[in-house]
């Protein structure tokens, strides 16, 4: 029993898998919906709506480490700039909900945003039109994300640049796009970035209602993202990008245009990170430029690091856990979250280098197999003794 | 007047648009030669590595590259994939095809096959798998995201496991074969994308001498219906399967002929055989 076969008998157990994630999601999302609206704040089961946007915040967390895995993961690029991405979307659901505070902003300037008063502008930038609309914010906040991916992808890719060299372009992209919006003139709000919203197509973003909404809303599309990707994972699409991560030579000499299926991957990711932070914004009540900060880009890694890599629902695994310890520690030692996180990291890729859920699946085809050699893992076995 | 010249010849009523001529990927083999290497120099650094190199491989041959190191065979087989661009000269698959212009993707499409030296399979991936994604299908994004196995692809793949030997290990992950096994999942990737051209780089480096035979064998019955060029060290293999034999060195053809013509010939003899012989 080596380590090949072990890992196609996790084959079917992340099958089953698929099932386990989108059910625990749904039976959690229900239960904490149902116990903020339906019970009254005395009781044993109330759950606040403190903890329901806590929750909704760490599932963008997750729907963002999915799109981290499913480019790290799967194919093998390194991308320490997802935080763009995520913040690009966050932007776009921003300047929409900026748009609907009108003439209750503090200076009450139904067209301006506050802050474009305070800099005595007198007219929107030209890109701020048509961000009153919601459909076409939402279109921007996922279309300038993918355009952005897509051209730096075209140009990465088709120049061959892998490994490190591509992790420190994406580096210095989100570092880059943070020092630009840090900038007042770039019409973003500079360093205070955009905040005080109001309301989200005429509801009360306060309300327990609407944060149980967003809250439903992320679970939905997080579920949505995991079953796609799933599905294209599973598909010839994900096992060419698998041969890429393993020999782009080989997959190129058997007459796939590697840097194309690597491009669209890459689309494909960013947008997802993209929805992630349009949810985020609403939740949390504020974007700025701290989100394109790399050391968030390399936060994300590290909880699909810690969850486990080229799974999809380690990432997720891997986001939940360590966002909570994140919320508990800065709660006890805010300083010391940072080293907390950094010998985390180190900690995994030393002794877990499958991360948390590969460790679990090592120890269930173990316990599988103690029990009279059944399960999915035998037949690989069986195989390979006799060869 | 030069503007309505050049309107005129630009819009030439027997002008054939490149973007409007499909490609067709049938190779013309009607001159009973399937690749043309002609004037063929390439050169990294001031080192040349090519340096005018001739040959013409006939269709269904199976051809022998042999040479020192550094005498420019894995370079060769480089240009004519793609991967290295040359400084002069001109490479054709067929009478219509210049491989110059393709990049590897699609000389790979147009049925030039390539194993490499060391050999590379996707090892998270099983021996199925392999074969699988080396089928002779579109490979483009849109197809593979709904692709799926007809019954003759699969029968195709069984066929092959079978010419390969590795029915026993179609489900294993490749990562576990050995490494022969792998030489040859390599090799079957290759018949998989039903090739017109083989190039095969040294495909029996750290095999056994019953693996090496069984690669022999397996190689001369793919000479026929399709060309095979070998590139190898091993000079008792070499013999074992050659019919004609080009010796390189230093960047261009010294002898070509049969193997006992190539051993006699003085000119091989002083620089390469003469040493081994």
């Amino acid at each position: 029993m080596n380590a090949f076969s072990r890992i196609l008998a996790n084959v079917q157990l992340r099958r089953q898998s698929t099932s386990l994630v989108v059910g625990v999601l749904f039976v959690v999302t229900l239960y904490a919906s149902v116990c903020n609206l339906l019970l009254s704040p005395d009781s044993m089961f109330y759950v606040s709506t403190y903890t329901i946007t806590l929750m909704g915040k760490y599932l963008c967390y997750a729907l963002l480490a999915l799109s981290v895995d499913v480019v790290w993961g799967y194919c093998g690029v390194l991308s320490l700039g997802h935080g763009a991405f995520f913040a690009l979307g966050g932007y776009g659901m921003g300047m929409y909900l900026m748009r609907q505070i009108g003439d209750r902003g503090v200076y009450g300037n139904p067209e301006l945003p506050d802050f474009m008063v305070f800099l005595n502008w007198d007219t929107l930038p030209w890109y701020w039109f048509g961000m009153d609309q919601f459909w076409f914010a939402m279109l921007m906040a996922m279309l300038v994300p993918g355009l952005l991916a897509f051209t730096f992808g075209w140009l990465a890719f088709r120049s061959r640049v892998t490994g490190v060299y591509l992790s420190i372009m994406t580096q210095a992209l989100t570092f880059a796009l943070m020092l630009a919006f840090f900038r007042n003139e770039m019409g973003f709000g500079g360093n205070n970035g955009l905040t005080d919203f109001k309301d989200l197509l005429g509801f009360d973003l306060q309300s327990d209602n609407t944060r149980v909404t967003l809250f439903v809303l992320t679970a939905t599309f997080l579920a949505l993202a995991f079953l796609v990707s799933r599905f294209i994972m599973d598909s010839r699409f994900g096992r060419v990008i698998l041969a890429i991560r393993d020999s782009e030579a080989r997959a190129r000499f058997v007459g796939y245009r590697t840097e194309s299926y690597k491009v669209w991957l890459f689309v494909y990711s960013a947008v997802l990170a993209a929805i992630a932070g349009a949810m985020y914004v609403p939740q949390v009540g504020i974007i700025n430029p701290g989100e394109f900060s790399p050391i968030n880009s390399i936060e994300m890694v590290v909880w699909v690091a810690v969850g486990g890599r080229g799974t999809l629902y380690g990432a997720i695994v891997g986001a939940l856990l360590v966002n909570y310890a994140k919320t508990r520690f800065t709660a006890i030692m805010p300083d010391g979250w940072l080293f907390a996180l950094g010998a985390l990291f180190v900690w995994v890729t030393i002794f877990l280098p499958q991360g948390l859920v590969g460790y679990f699946e090592k120890l269930l085809a173990k316990f599988k197999n103690s029990n009279g050699g059944g399960g999915a893992a035998s037949p690989a076995g069986a195989k390979e003794a006799s060869s | 007047m030069t503007f309505i010249e050049d309107t005129r010849e630009f819009w030439r009523r027997d002008r054939v648009w490149p973007a409007l001529n499909r490609q067709h990927n049938a190779v013309d083999v009607s001159k009973n030669i399937i690749l043309y290497v002609e004037g063929l120099s390439v050169s990294f650094d001031g080192f040349k590595a090519l340096n005018d190199l001739n040959l013409y491989v006939k269709d269904g041959e199976l051809r022998c590259l042999i040479g020192a190191n550094g005498a420019g065979k894995t370079t060769l087989m480089d240009v004519i994939t793609g991967k290295t661009a040359c400084d002069k000269g001109s490479v054709y698959f067929g009478q219509t095809i210049n491989l110059l212009e393709h990049s590897e993707p699609e000389i790979a499409q147009l049925g030039i096959g390539r194993k490499f030296q060391k050999p590379t399979v996707f090892e998270a991936q099983t021996v199925f798998q392999n074969l699988e994604l080396s089928l002779k299908a579109s490979k483009g994004i849109w197809y593979n995201l709904s692709a799926t196995l007809n019954s003759e692809e699969d029968d195709q793949i069984t066929e092959i496991l079978h010419t390969i030997g590795l029915s026993q290990q179609r489900q294993l992950l490749a990562g576990a074969l050995s490494h022969g096994q792998k030489q040859w999942l390599e090799i079957g990737m290759l018949l998989a994308s039903q090739p017109r051209l083989l190039l095969v780089d040294e495909p029996v480096a750290g095999m056994t001498a019953q693996e090496t035979e069984r690669t022999a064998e397996l190689l001369t019955s793919l000479a026929g219906e399709r060309t095979v060029i070998v590139v190898e060290h091993d000079m008792e293999f070499v013999r074992s399967i050659a019919r004609t034999v080009t010796v390189l060195h230093q960047g261009s053809v010294l002898a070509e002929g049969s193997m006992d013509e190539v051993q006699n010939n003085p000119d091989v003899i002083e620089v390469y055989l003469g040493e081994e012989a």
